[in-house]
């Protein structure tokens, strides 16, 4: 079986306040859904691998043919709950550790 | 080389100073090098002057842009007369056919902009698209909408502008892709700007070049045209004096 190939994003996330990560999940989850609907969202092989909420950063895992449907997705995100957000892609990248390398 | 990434519409509230220096600040941050501000036709030579100062500070280049919203053609050519040397965008906001077609064929203008929450009065057609590929008119297409709206409308604003890209990149009409926002949280990096116009079957290529090689070419054209070095397209005054 051929392996899938894979794209980890590291997402800067501009908010005022603190976001969890289930809300932030669900976040992403709904943007998807809402813009390629459940077909869609089952293509994109999406999953939370990081998330650091005092540093505002996250990294998340998706196929790598699904990478330009999830920023389009997550440049929809405005509103996390009562709060106005902007979700920013700050480095996409093929494995874990040159992620970290690039964005740090 | 590197990309020169730019957003020609950000609305700002202009009478907010620190409203206006956080936005050029954000714009920096998310990676644009030139950005454009919607001024009111009446804006203080001055204050645009103070304006890019701050832009300069901040490493972003800001360009002055008129957003006209003329009601009869006769009113646009007469602001065109009136604005087209005091600003280095002009963009028409077509809220008629008449004013559309006139501002498709007059060189003057530098984009067309069309209502996002009236679908009646997207004008943008093949006629439209006919004329502004003789003229240098380009198409553009805000993104604060698709950050707005929702739902069944979202959805007619995607298919109507399906259709209006098309119908652009089928007469050679270029398209520039802006953000046409007023508050900083709905900025977006050029990016993700050009990632929005897959949702509208726009390929990669002409989408990066909507957010960096089309709004860049409208403003190096404008600025040469309003230097007092030009004397027609193609020819400048290189050098000045009794040796010449």
């Amino acid at each position: 079986m051929k392996s899938v190939r894979r794209r980890y994003l590291a997402l800067e996330i501009d908010c005022d306040g603190l976001v969890d990560s289930r809300e932030f999940l669900d976040a992403v989850w709904g943007a998807v859904l809402k813009l390629y609907g459940e077909y869609g969202a089952s293509c994109v092989g999406l999953s939370l691998i990081d998330y650091d909420v005092e540093r505002r950063f996250a990294v998340i895992r998706v196929v790598h043919t699904a990478v330009d449907m999830v920023r389009t997705a997550l440049a929809s995100i405005t509103r996390i709950g009562n709060r106005p957000v902007a979700i920013h892609v700050v480095r996409v990248s093929g494995t874990i550790k040159s992620l970290y390398k690039k964005a740090s | 080389m590197k990309r020169i990434c730019a957003d020609l519409h950000l609305c700002p509230n202009l009478k907010d100073f620190r409203h206006v220096s956080q936005m050029i600040s954000k714009a920096s941050r998310l990676e644009y090098r030139l950005i454009a501000m919607a001024f009111p036709s009446n804006l203080p030579e001055e204050e645009i002057r103070r304006l890019r100062n701050i832009g300069k500070e901040a490493g972003v280049d800001l360009a002055s842009r008129v957003d006209l919203k003329p009601r009869t053609p006769k009113e646009l050519i007469y602001s065109l007369r009136k604005l087209r040397r005091k600003f280095e965008i002009v963009a028409v906001v077509c809220e008629s056919k008449n004013v559309a077609r006139q501002a498709a064929k007059d060189r003057r203008v530098d984009l067309l902009n069309f209502p996002s929450f009236d679908f009646r009065r997207r004008f943008f057609d093949r006629a439209e698209a006919e004329l502004a590929s003789n003229g240098l008119a380009c198409f553009e297409v805000d993104v604060k909408p698709l950050l707005a709206l929702e739902g069944s409308v979202r959805v007619r604003l995607l298919s109507q502008l399906r259709r209006e890209v098309a119908i652009a990149e089928e007469f050679h009409v270029p398209i520039v892709i802006s953000s046409g926002v007023s508050d900083g949280m709905l900025l977006r990096k050029p990016r993700e700007l050009a990632a929005f116009a897959s949702l509208f079957d726009l390929d990669e290529t002409s989408a990066l070049e909507a957010v960096s090689k089309n709004p860049v070419a409208i403003v190096r054209r404008n600025r040469d045209k309003l230097s007092s070095r030009f004397v027609a397209p193609g020819i400048r005054i290189i050098r000045r004096g009794k040796d010449c």
